[in-house]
């Protein structure tokens, strides 16, 4: 994965909570065999009516999506970070996150923050407002920043260490293969095993 | 110190502890198919890597699979997604239980009844509802493709420890209410996001009374509060349930594996972060009436006021008035499946309704059992027939309707009486609306042709 430290762009909302990760990527998309190509389908229900918020002018080109709390509840699809991702989402901020979804961000390289309701609904206000106002995500001093002002958040120190030096967290397992074996050597013999 | 169950079971799978690091837990059991994995694969073979336990390792087809036709019925992109998933299992030795072999079914459904899932196991699957094995004290959740392919590649998965919630469900079942009423039940209090988090245990007399099939629908839905797993502590209910089956330990095994399960309640005095009670003597069927699991009410309620801007943009969605009673709603289809209630009690107790009556001639009813083993069994009580006379379609063992990914889907517009877990907009089908409820329930919703009280018909 490569490094993710910041990211400053332009925001688009979507002023709504428990959005499901059905609604990002529906499942008649998720027969791709790729991890990427997701883009064109994102929202693809709520973007058929034709006057969905990302594809309002502008918001074209946001790179950070402000949303409400439980963002990415329900199904684990991968697919839906995938999506963000490819429709052009380095950053998503929310006063909450679904678990499976969160980690799944991170893996992703998409970089997922939470912020206190209040501040939230300040970014939305302002996309909605002044769709050209910047704001720049930086995980190396852990604030949301934009013009007056600056929000800190926190992050899991390990998942921040992953994304700052695009570690690739298969290669820091495989550093405790001999840990893992010792492990299986003590299991017991009447775990199940497949055949 | 005190410790609940799923503190032991984290315990006893840290394979490493490092300060300022998440704990390195070990894998007992890795389940997978065809939609969340092939781009693990990819990963493993781009990067030159095997899968390390293939033993520990189990595939089947099951979320698109077609429900009559076999393979071929399969669109290009399925099919290709069923195939490269036998590829991969053929090139890492995992076994597979692929379209037309006897054990294929539902992920969910094929690890219990296989005797896999067992007490005290760490289980995961790209798929949320692996919360459902937590029905047998194993602690099982879903993971994202990347996880898949680092436990494929490791059998282990980096995770931070969660927070510990209890629900107790005290008291007694009436007759025509069921486990999916208890779990409706529970969303509806928390809402959909309480248990984020966090990993929750059932507890209590009513959740103690329940058949492990029942258990498995409580823990099934716990991702539909937030918690990323549920679990019930393993009793003779659950010892009794996989005694026999085919990988359950035999002979010494099996004494041994009992003396360790019964160790598996949470100690006397173990803290929880949040806990929650509930009287199952005062519950009555469930059915939703919105977009997410927690927009649900009673069947002798109404449609409420909506009380936020979902609940608003809920109520357009599925065309319903504030005020509606419940048993008013009329239904196109019927959808009795999932992996949340497509065991061979769910079909039990929905034969049991239908038995004699017909389905209304507005409706399109369908049974699609858990599994081809759920299938067989209930082929072998004559259930079949008893759906078949009823005007229901009897189909193939596949996750179907509840997620639509193959062409068992609503149109738009149709209102559909499902068993399955989630009534997201879309989810059965662009445009479909869903009405979560039990397996009865539904049934009675296809004679009827509307919502209505099973109880009424009991
Ligand atoms: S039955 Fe539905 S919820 Fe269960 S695994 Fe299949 S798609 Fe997922």
């Amino acid at each position: 994965m490569d490094p993710v430290s910041r990211v400053t762009g332009r925001m688009a909302p979507i002023d709504r909570a428990d959005v499901d990760t059905d609604q990002i990527i529906p499942k008649q998309f998720l027969k791709r065999i790729e991890r990427t190509g997701y883009g064109p389908f994102l929202f693809f229900d709520w973007r058929a009516g034709g006057d969905f918020v990302l594809d309002k002018p502008e918001h074209a080109g946001a790179s950070v999506l402000v949303t409400g709390a439980n963002f990415g509840c329900g199904s684990s699809r991968e697919h839906a970070p995938w999506a963000l991702r490819d429709f052009g989402f380095k950053a998503i901020i929310a006063p909450s996150f679904a678990d499976i979804f969160l980690a799944n961000c991170f893996k992703t390289g998409l970089l997922a923050v939470t912020l206190p309701d209040r501040q939230v609904r300040h970014l939305i206000d302002l996309a909605a407002e002044d769709p050209a106002a910047q704001v720049t995500v930086d995980l190396e001093t852990q604030e949301v920043r934009g013009e007056g002002f600056a929000y800190g958040f926190a992050v899991d120190p390990f998942s921040r260490e992953c994304l700052l030096g695009g570690l690739d967290e298969i290669g820091l397992v495989e550093k405790h293969l001999s840990e893992i074996g010792a492990y299986e050597s003590h299991r017991q013999e009447w775990l199940p095993a497949v055949k | 110190m005190p410790r609940t169950i799923a503190q032991k079971l984290w315990d006893a799978h840290v394979v490493r502890v490092a300060p300022g690091e998440p704990d390195l837990l070990y894998v007992d059991l890795h389940l997978v198919h065809e939609v969340t994995s092939p781009q693990a694969f990819e990963g493993l073979r781009l990067s030159g890597r095997h899968v390390r336990r293939p033993d520990l390792t189990l595939a089947t087809m099951d979320h698109n699979v077609p429900t009559k036709g076999g393979i071929k019925a399969a669109d290009d992109l399925s099919r290709r997604q069923m195939e490269l998933l036998a590829e991969n299992c053929k090139r890492e030795a995992i076994p597979l239980y692929q379209i037309g072999s006897r054990h294929q079914g539902i992920v969910h459904v094929i690890g219990p009844e296989l005797g896999l899932t067992q007490p005290g196991m760490v289980i995961v699957c790209g798929d949320s509802h692996t919360s459902t094995h937590g029905a047998f004290g194993a602690l099982a959740f879903g993971i994202g493709t990347s996880e898949v392919e680092l436990v494929l590649a490791t059998q282990c998965l980096p995770q931070k420890r969660l927070g510990d919630l209890a629900v107790t469900v005290s008291g007694e079942l009436p007759l025509g209410v069921t486990a999916k009423d208890i779990v409706l039940g529970v969303i509806g209090r928390t809402g959909i996001s309480q248990g984020q988090g966090h990993l929750v245990e059932y507890r209590g007399s009513a959740i103690r009374a329940l058949s492990m099939e029942g258990r498995m629908t409580v823990c099934n839905m716990s991702i539909e509060w937030g918690a990323k797993a549920g679990m019930i502590a393993p009793d003779d209910t659950t010892f009794a349930y996989l005694h026999g089956r085919p990988s359950a330990p035999k002979g010494a095994a099996w004494e041994a594996a009992l003396d360790y399960w019964r160790s598996l309640t949470s100690d006397e005095g173990a803290s929880f972060d949040g806990e929650t009670s509930i009287d199952a003597s005062q519950l009555e069927p469930h059915v939703t009436w919105g977009t997410n699991p927690g927009q649900v009410v009673p069947v002798t309620g109404r449609v409420p006021q909506p009380r936020s801007d979902t609940d608003e943009r809920a109520l357009k969605y599925m065309d319903l008035v504030p005020g509606t009673a419940l048993a008013d709603i009329a239904i196109d289809r019927v959808f009795i499946g999932s992996c949340t209630n497509a065991r061979i009690e769910d079909l039990r107790a929905a034969a049991s309704v239908i038995r004699g009556r017909h389905v209304h001639p507005k409706v399109r009813a369908m049974v699609v059992p858990g599994s081809m083993t759920v299938k067989r069994a209930a082929e072998d009580e004559g259930l079949d027939l008893v759906f078949k006379a009823a005007g229901f379609e009897w189909r193939n063992a596949g996750c179907s309707m509840c997620l639509g990914m193959n062409t068992d889907i609503l149109a738009p517009g149709e209102r559909c009486a499902s068993t399955s877990n989630r009534n997201f907009e879309g989810r059965q089908g662009s445009g479909g609306r869903t009405h979560l409820m039990s397996p009865p329930m539904a049934a009675a919703a296809a004679v009827t042709g509307h919502v209505v009280d099973v109880r009424e018909l009991l």
